[in-house]
């Protein structure tokens, strides 16, 4: 297919408001007349709620109200689940308990909001917050996963037997009679712990109600707009046109601000309809590392049966899956996990067993990778393991159990976090993984500059590591798409966009289509009165899902234009083409009418129309995936580590990516960076420290730490292209493939370089202090 | 605490080449300043602490994350914002080298670091990859990997260069 747009590194359009401070992001929404809201959140993890007074900060000049759950009346309800459950597997257990709008008996999480204080400003909202005196009988905290499971441990939903949330037992082929025939069982425990989204923006809402119209708008900084809004219309018993959510500019989501609903955002809009006023809250930093959500702390019992010659005939993987204290987003991410640790390997007989387990802590949901990066962390651990036992090359052992490309689809016979069956579309992946190893010069590193280097007393090291990702999965999105009397294209669908470039390669789309230039498309994202079918912005699917929405409606626009112009041009529709915002006729281009024209002339003010007819030049269509896309890719670094300190430095990173087809190579590659260097800090940086209380020891970006530019570094992004055959645009996701191999990567990259065979790195993320430990110990047996 | 009325103090500053004459208590950062008091909510907010970067401005020239500034503290003083480097709908050099690599994401960090590289641009009209890097590493950015970032940091510098008599 040759393309005038698609596929073209086309400039952001949303760009020149970013770059001069002119793009509304929630915090610069400002009404008159609007009060602030300040959560007073608990310091204990774990702890009965005895008694509050908020008599002193009722008091407090400027404060306008404080509520806590008792105030709330029959309106105190737990949020509604995110994601139903539980999916159709047979003995699946779900107990589905979910976050609380105010605490009102058991405080289950520091950070747990019990009272909002609502005043003129936000400075005296805070001071208000101090005002309030609390009695709390502190409880031990749940914080262990497998002291959390059992007998006697205490609970952190007392009407539960356990502190078990979930169990989920999926299986294909026969893993017990394969592990009889395999000449090498590996059996390990893996563990991966906690991070933080850290979005540079923070959490925030900005409501409006007025009374008179019974109108609420909420701006909010969410990834789905729609189902806040559809949320909202329920709890708060208006109807749907009422009540208009917008997403404006959101400053980075990352999964946490898929979350739905954080207490805050059914409370304030409630609170704001109590006081008919408007209000705003926005969340600090502080705020944001106890009560946005965070994911990946699991533990992992897993087992892999090989053949000598380094064939996986099976893996076994029986894992804990740490949920917080409580459930609301189900099992998307244990189910991504069980989906990733088969990597890309044609793997026959799979078990795999999730206990998902309640603690007292910060609530789990997806963040970008959203449990495949531990699947990917697991499987290649094991083959790095393996290849060593064995004697095998690391590359050889991976390229022996690829899938093989006339394998797809390829059915895995267990589901996917949609509870639809894990089928991977289509992929080649033996030509990307190669792409890497040429590109990062995998064989002349071995041969040549490492030992080299290491003569010279280096600790150079090489680590290369393939993944895929399931992406672009359902249910749908939508779109309208309008040819306006300007001769503009305006285009409206329901995700919220975070800063993936949606703006610009959704333009491409319908520029391609339609022949006019790509700033001359308008896109709206994320505002329910413009388009109000939808989910959202997740699990890599805007440009896949709400992409090929957008193009199925541009197509249908395509041909009300062509059909429309044949008649006024009195030519064919064959003989005219769509270019320069005109249509022409293709052997005579001063033939033509303008798309502006052709708009106006579909709208008449007078006379008759067929019957029938529609009027505009406008159309609105849907797309569902069949099931996901799967994306593939690699990527290879070269690492050097000082013996001293563990600091590490990156001397070359490579990925090459197939996401199937390019909308923008610009954005693209920019996704890829931020996926990266997320990663990068997932695997040797950042770390979520709660000690045995819960409390977050570094909850800052002082000791939290988030890479700087000075962390970083450059990134070599290689492509190769398979198409999907699941969409018209052959797109697969791609937003969060970045991080998803770094974790494993490193931990490749690490042992190579340090080369001590005692090393076996199973755990992460890791840190300089980390590693040094994991190395004393070595050290010790060898002197 | 909020401080009494009666701490209120008078301040005069110029902000983006315009004086400026309010009497704010005597805690209000230059951060709030700018974003409640002038309405200027280019300057982000990311932690109020002094560790991301979001609200760098220039101070005097200098760049400072104008959360840990108090106004009274620096009253007189010389301010610019994201708002003061393009003319209405023309972008600076360092504007234009952003839009060109592709280093706005989400735009968050945008305005901040853009005040960040354009101070080091006026220092060192040539800076290394690892000036570039050093001089942005107060900026926190969650989603470009800061690639696209230096990259355009580089070529802005080039631009000015090659424009330079
Ligand atoms: S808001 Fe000032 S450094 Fe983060
Ligand atoms: S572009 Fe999003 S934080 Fe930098």
């Amino acid at each position: 297919m040759t393309t005038k747009f698609i596929g073209k590194r086309v400039k952001r359009n949303e760009d020149p408001r970013l770059l001069t401070g002119q793009a509304q992001f929630v915090d610069d929404v400002e009404i008159p007349g609007m009060l602030h809201a300040a959560f007073l959140r608990s310091d204990y993890a774990h702890a009965r709620l005895l008694s509050i007074d908020v008599s002193e900060a009722r008091k407090r000049a400027g404060v306008v109200a404080v509520f806590t759950a008792e105030d709330m009346g029959d309106d105190w309800q737990p949020g509604p689940p995110l994601v139903s459950p539980p999916p159709t597997v047979k003995d699946v257990i779900f107990h589905s308990r979910r976050q609380v709008p105010l605490v009102k008996d058991k405080v289950r999480h520091a950070g747990e909001a019990i009272a909002v204080v609502i005043a003129e400003s936000r400075y005296i909202a805070e001071d208000a917050v101090e005002d309030i005196l609390v009695e709390f009988e502190p409880l031990e905290a749940v914080i262990d996963l497998e002291k959390g499971l059992e007998a006697g441990s205490p609970l952190v939903h007392d009407d539960l037997e356990s502190n078990l949330a979930a169990h989920l037992f999926q299986k294909k082929g026969d893993y017990e009679a394969a592990r009889e025939k395999a000449d090498l069982v590996i059996a390990r425990r893996i563990v991966v712990d906690r991070g933080a989204a850290a979005a540079m923006e923070n959490r925030g809402i900005v409501t409006d109600w007025d009374k008179k119209s019974q109108h609420l708008t909420v701006w909010d900084t969410t990834q789905a707009p729609i189902p806040i809004r559809n949320g909202l219309v329920a709890r708060l018993g208006l109807s749907e046109h009422k009540v208009r959510v917008i997403a404006p500019f959101i400053g980075g989501g990352f999964g946490p601000k898929m979350m739905m609903f954080y207490p805050e955002e059914m409370l304030i809009p409630w609170v704001s309809m109590k006081l008919n006023r408007p209000i705003k809250w926005i969340e600090d930093r502080r705020e944001n590392f106890y009560a946005t959500t965070q994911e990946r702390g699991q533990i992992h019992d897993v087992e892999i049966a090989l053949s000598k010659d380094g064939h996986i005939l099976g893996l076994k993987d029986i894992f804990l899956h740490d949920t917080g204290a409580y459930d609301p987003y189900g099992l998307t991410t244990p189910l991504n996990t069980q989906c990733h640790v088969m990597g890309p390997y044609d793997i026959k007989n799979f078990t795999s067993e999730v206990s998902v387990v309640f603690t007292n802590k910060t609530l789990v949901t997806p963040v970008r990778g959203a449990g495949r990066p531990q699947g990917i962390y697991i499987i290649e651990r094991l083959l790095d393991i393996a290849a060593r036992e064995l004697g095998i090359d690391l590359i050889a052992i991976r390229k022996r159990n690829l899938i093989p490309p006339d394998a797809f689809p390829y059915e895995h016979e267990i589901i996917d976090q949609a509870f639809a069956p894990l089928v991977l579309d289509s992929g080649n992946y033996w030509p990307v993984m190669e792409k890497a190893l040429e590109m990062v010069g995998y064989d002349q590193f071995i041969e040549y500059e490492q030992p080299r280097l290491r003569a010279e007393g280096k600790y150079v090291g090489i680590g290369v590591i393939p993944f895929l990702e399931s992406t672009g999965v359902g249910p749908y999105e939508g779109a309208r798409v309008t040819v306006e009397a300007s001769g503009k294209i305006n285009v409206a669908t329901g995700i919220g966009t975070q800063g993936q470039g949606h703006f610009t390669s959704f333009a491409q789309i319908v520029a391609e289509q339609l022949g006019v230039a790509v700033c001359d498309v308008r896109i709206v994202t994320g505002d329910t009165a413009e388009f109000h079918w939808g989910t959202g912005t997740f699990a890599s699917r805007g440009a896949v899902v709400a992409g090929n929405a957008i193009h199925a409606s541009a197509s249908i626009v395509r041909q009300k234009v062509l059909k429309l112009a044949s008649k006024i041009l009195k030519t064919p529709e064959e003989e005219l083409e769509l270019e320069d915002g005109l249509v022409r006729v293709i052997d005579i281009p001063h033939k033509s009418i303008s798309l502006g024209e052709l708009a106006l002339l579909a709208n008449p003010l007078r006379g008759a129309v067929q019957p029938g007819t529609e009027p505009g030049l406008e159309a609105t269509a849907y797309f569902g995936p069949q099931y996901g896309a799967t994306a593939f890719g690699t990527h290879a670094m070269i690492l050097e580590i000082d013996p001293e300190t563990m600091m590490l430095e990156i001397k070359r990173y490579i990925t090459v990516e197939d996401c199937g087809t390019v909308l923008n190579p610009l954005i693209l590659e920019g996704q890829i960076h931020g996926g990266v260097s997320m990663g990068i800090g997932n695997a040797y940086y950042e770390k979520l420290h709660f000690d045995e209380n819960g409390q977050l020891l570094n909850a800052s970006f002082a000791d939290y730490l988030i890479p700087s530019a000075t962390e970083l570094p450059r990134i070599e992004v290689g492509h190769v292209e398979t198409q999907s055959p699941l969409n018209e645009l052959g797109a697969k996701g791609v937003g969060e493939a970045g991080t998803l191999p770094v974790p494993a990567l490193f931990a490749q990259a690490i042992e190579n370089a340090l080369n001590n065979r005692d090393l076996e790195i199973l755990e992460t993320p890791l840190s300089p202090n980390r590693l040094y430990e994991l190395l004393r110990p070595n050290e010790e047996k060898s002197r | 605490m909020t401080l009494p009325e009666s701490d209120k103090q008078p301040v005069r500053l110029r902000v983006n080449g315009e004086s400026i004459e309010r009497v704010i208590p005597a805690d209000r950062t230059l951060l709030l300043f700018l974003r409640d008091d002038l309405g200027m909510t280019g300057t982000k907010c990311g932690c109020e602490i002094g560790e991301c970067g979001a609200c760098t401005v220039l101070l005097d020239g200098n760049p400072v994350c104008s959360c840990l500034v108090l106004v009274v503290a620096v009253d007189g003083a010389d301010v610019l914002t994201v708002e003061s480097l393009a003319d209405g709908d023309n972008l600076t050099d360092l504007q234009e080298a952003f839009l060109d690599h592709d280093a706005v994401h989400c735009g968050f960090c945008t305005p901040g670091l853009l005040m960040s590289a354009e101070f080091l641009l006026q220092r060192n009209p040539e800076p290394t990859e690892l000036e570039i890097r050093t001089a942005i590493s107060g900026n926190l950015c969650r989603c470009t990997g800061y690639v696209q970032i230096v990259e355009a940091i580089q070529d802005a510098a080039a631009r000015r260069r090659a424009k330079a008599p």
